[in-house]
C-alpha cells in the first residue's frame, strides 16, 4: 500500500512544501512496507490490547475543585480578545 | 576549583547532608559549576532553572528544622517533557519554544513534595521522537563519553546530563526504549517502570499506550529510591494502578541465589553486534556465579516487535499532535520537525478511513501475541536479561537521513512498552571508549525484583566515572 502524501497532510492539518513531498514519499513508503511484516502473522480471533495492564471502567469521585484562573488558561496566547481565545470563522472560510 | 559533590549518587549526597557535611547550596551549586562548564560542548541542557539555589537554601532551612524528606536538596534535572510551573517547556520544539506551564505535572509536584531541587530542562528528541537525540529542534546532544557519538535518544540529554555529573539523577520518559537506550549508552542506570506505575498526567503525551515515566540514576539503589517518591495511583491518570506500591529498597542487598533468569533465544541472532554479544554473555554468566540459573527462552513474536510499534505509537501520536494548533498556546503547525511531520502522517495514514483494520487493529491484535509471548515466558522464569540496542553508540549524523534504520535500534526495547512491562537498563562495560549495558524485564509491577537482580549485578562491577 502507497501513502497519499497530499491528502493524509490535508487530514492532518499540515502544509507541506513541495520539494519536500519527495523525500517524505519515499521514507514513509519504506517504512509501510516495512510494518507490513505483520501481514505474515495470524491474528485470527485475537482480541486487541487496548489496555495492557487490564484495566477498565476507572471512575473518581465527581467533587469539586479548583482550577486555573481565566487569566492562566490564556497565558499562552497570542489572539484573545475580551478574556476569551479569539479563532478564525470555521464554517464559511473553509476552502 | 569544584569540589566534586556532583559526582556524588543520590544515597552518598543524602548521607552527607544529614551528616552535615555539606549544604544544598553547595551541592546544587558543583552541579550548576558543571553545567556551566561543559553545557556548551554536550548541549545536554535547554533550560536551567534560575530559582535552583534560592530553592536549595530552603531546602538547607528544612532540613535544619528537622525535616528529612525523601530527596530532600538533592539537585536533579527534568526532560523538557515534563510541564513545570512557571519553567518554560518545549519538548524540544519550536512548536512550543515560548511555552510557560500553568501547572507542575504530578511527577514533578511529586518531586517537589520530597524535597528535590531542580536544576533545569535537558534536550531530547521534538516529542521523544527518535533513537540518538538528533531529532531536538535545538540541536543533538553530544555523548559525554565520545562528542563524536549519539548518546542515545530520545532522553538524550537527561543521560547525558548524569553521565557528565551535571546532575544527581534526572527524569526520562520511556514509549519505546526512551530511558533504556540512552542509559546503556552513556554507562547510566535507566528505567522504565510498567505502564501505569507513575504518572503520566502534565507530561507531554507521546503515545498514551505505551507512555512511560521514569528516571536516570549512577547506581541501581538511587533507581529505587527515586521510585518510592514517583510510583503510586494519581486521580488524574485514570491508567495509573491502585496497587499498593511497596518500599522498593526492601531486598536489595538480598542476592540472586536460585532465581531463574531467562535469555530470550530470538534475542541472540545475526542482528546483534559481536563486541554486545560477547558483552552480555559475560554478564549471564557473573548472573550463574552469583547463583542464578540461567534458562533459555522463547519470545516467538519478537521479530515482529518492531512492525507493530511502528504501527500503534505514530497512530497515538498523530492524535496527540493533533492538539497543537497554535490558538490556546505554542506556535502553528508549519514549525513542527520532519520526524513528527513522519509520525503524524503515518498515524494519521494507518488510523484513516479504510486502513484502520488492516493496520491499527492488526498491530494491536499483534500486541496481545507479544504480551502472551511474556506471560508464557514468566511462567518459567523469574526475569528475562537482553540486549538494550543492537549495536554499539553510532557517529552523529550516521542514520539522520534513514528514518527506517534508526528505527530499527529500538527492536530490542519496544516490545517491553508493547507487553507494558518494566526493564531495567544496567551499565555492564565498555567496547572501546564508548558504554555498552543491557537490559533486565520482568513481569508487570515487579520493579522491586528488578532492582535486587541489577544491584546484585552491579556489586560485582567498578562504577567508572568520567574525568572531566
Amino acid at each position: 500500500m502507497k501513502i497519499d502524501i497530499k491528502h493524509v497532510a490535508k487530514l492532518a492539518n499540515l502544509k507541506l512544501k513541495d520539494k519536500d513531498l519527495p523525500k517524505f514519499e519515499k521514507q514513509l513508503n519504506e517504512i509501510v512496507a516495512y510494518v507490513e511484516k505483520l501481514n505474515e502473522v495470524d491474528t485470527k480471533n485475537v482480541e486487541i490490547t487496548s489496555q495492557v495492564t487490564g484495566l477498565e471502567n476507572i471512575i473518581r469521585e465527581d467533587i469539586p475543585a479548583p482550577s486555573l484562573t481565566q487569566e492562566e488558561v490564556l497565558s499562552g496566547t497570542k489572539s484573545k480578545h475580551n478574556g476569551l481565545f479569539k479563532v478564525k470563522a470555521i464554517l464559511d472560510s473553509e476552502s | 576549583m569544584n569540589n566534586g559533590l556532583n559526582t556524588l549518587t543520590i544515597r552518598e549526597s543524602l548521607e552527607g547532608l544529614r551528616n552535615k557535611e555539606f549544604s544544598s547550596v553547595e551541592l546544587t551549586r558543583a552541579c550548576l559549576d558543571q553545567i556551566k562548564k561543559y553545557n556548551s560542548d554536550i548541549n545536554a541542557f535547554l533550560t536551567i532553572n534560575e530559582r535552583a539555589i534560592n530553592e536549595a537554601r530552603r531546602a538547607d532551612e528544612a532540613r535544619e528544622n528537622g525535616s528529612d524528606s525523601p530527596l530532600l536538596g538533592i539537585p536533579i534535572a527534568l526532560k523538557d517533557m515534563f510541564l513545570t510551573k512557571g519553567l518554560r517547556t518545549t519538548a524540544a520544539s519550536h512548536v512550543l519554544e515560548n511555552y510557560i506551564p500553568q501547572y507542575d505535572s504530578t511527577v514533578v509536584q511529586k518531586l517537589k513534595d520530597a524535597g528535590a531541587i531542580i536544576l533545569g530542562k535537558t534536550n531530547h528528541d521534538a516529542w521523544a521522537h527518535g533513537s540518538s537525540g538528533e531529532n531536538s529542534d535545538f540541536g543533538p546532544t553530544k555523548n559525554p563519553w565520545n562528542k563524536e557519538y549519539v548518546p542515545g535518544g530520545s532522553s538524550s540529554g537527561s543521560a547525558a546530563s548524569v553521565a557528565a555529573d551535571m546532575t544527581i539523577a534526572s527524569t526520562g520518559t520511556d514509549t519505546g526504549g526512551s530511558i533504556r537506550l540512552p542509559a546503556s549508552f552513556t554507562n547510566t542506570v535507566g528505567l522504565k517502570p510498567t505502564y501505569g506505575l507513575v504518572s503520566r498526567y502534565g507530561i507531554i503525551a507521546m503515545a498514551s499506550s505505551l507512555d512511560s515515566i521514569g528516571h536516570f540514576t549512577k547506581t541501581v539503589e538511587d533507581s529505587a529510591i527515586f521510585l518510592n517518591v514517583t510510583a503510586g495511583n494519581d486521580p488524574m491518570d485514570a491508567t495509573t494502578t491502585k496497587n499498593k506500591i511497596p518500599n522498593h529498597l526492601e531486598d536489595l542487598d538480598k542476592g540472586v541465589k536460585g532465581f531463574k533468569i531467562g535469555v530470550p533465544k530470538e534475542y541472540f541472532t545475526q542482528g546483534l553486534d559481536s563486541n554486545i554479544k560477547k558483552n552480555i554473555e559475560g554478564a549471564i554468566k557473573k548472573f550463574e556465579e552469583l547463583g542464578a540459573e540461567i534458562i533459555e527462552i522463547s519470545l516467538p513474536h519478537t521479530e515482529y516487535g518492531i512492525a507493530c510499534y511502528y504501527i500503534i505509537q505514530p497512530s497515538e501520536v498523530s492524535s496527540n499532535l493533533a492538539r497543537y494548533d497554535g490558538i490556546r498556546y505554542g506556535n502553528d503547525r508549519t514549525r513542527f520537525g520532519d520526524e513528527a511531520v513522519r509520525r503524524i502522517i503515518l498515524g494519521t495514514f494507518t488510523l484513516s478511513s479504510g486502513y484502520y483494520e488492516a493496520y491499527y487493529k492488526k498491530a494491536m491484535q499483534a500486541r496481545t501475541l507479544i504480551r502472551q509471548d511474556f506471560e508464557e515466558a514468566f511462567k518459567k522464569v523469574d526475569a528475562i536479561i537482553s540486549p538494550v540496542s543492537p549495536t554499539p553508540p553510532w557517529e552523529l549524523g550516521e542514520k539522520v537521513d534513514d528514518p527506517l534504520k534508526m528505527y530499527l535500534s529500538d527492536v530490542y526495547t519496544v516490545i517491553a512498552n508493547l507487553a507494558g512491562i518494566p526493564g531495567l537498563a544496567v551499565p555492564s562495560g565498555f567496547i572501546g571508549d564508548l558504554p555498552t549495558g543491557f537490559q533486565i524485564l520482568g513481569p508487570q509491577f515487579s520493579e522491586k525484583l528488578l532492582f535486587r537482580i541489577g544491584h546484585a549485578f552491579e556489586q560485582t562491577q567498578e562504577r567508572k566515572v568520567l574525568e572531566k
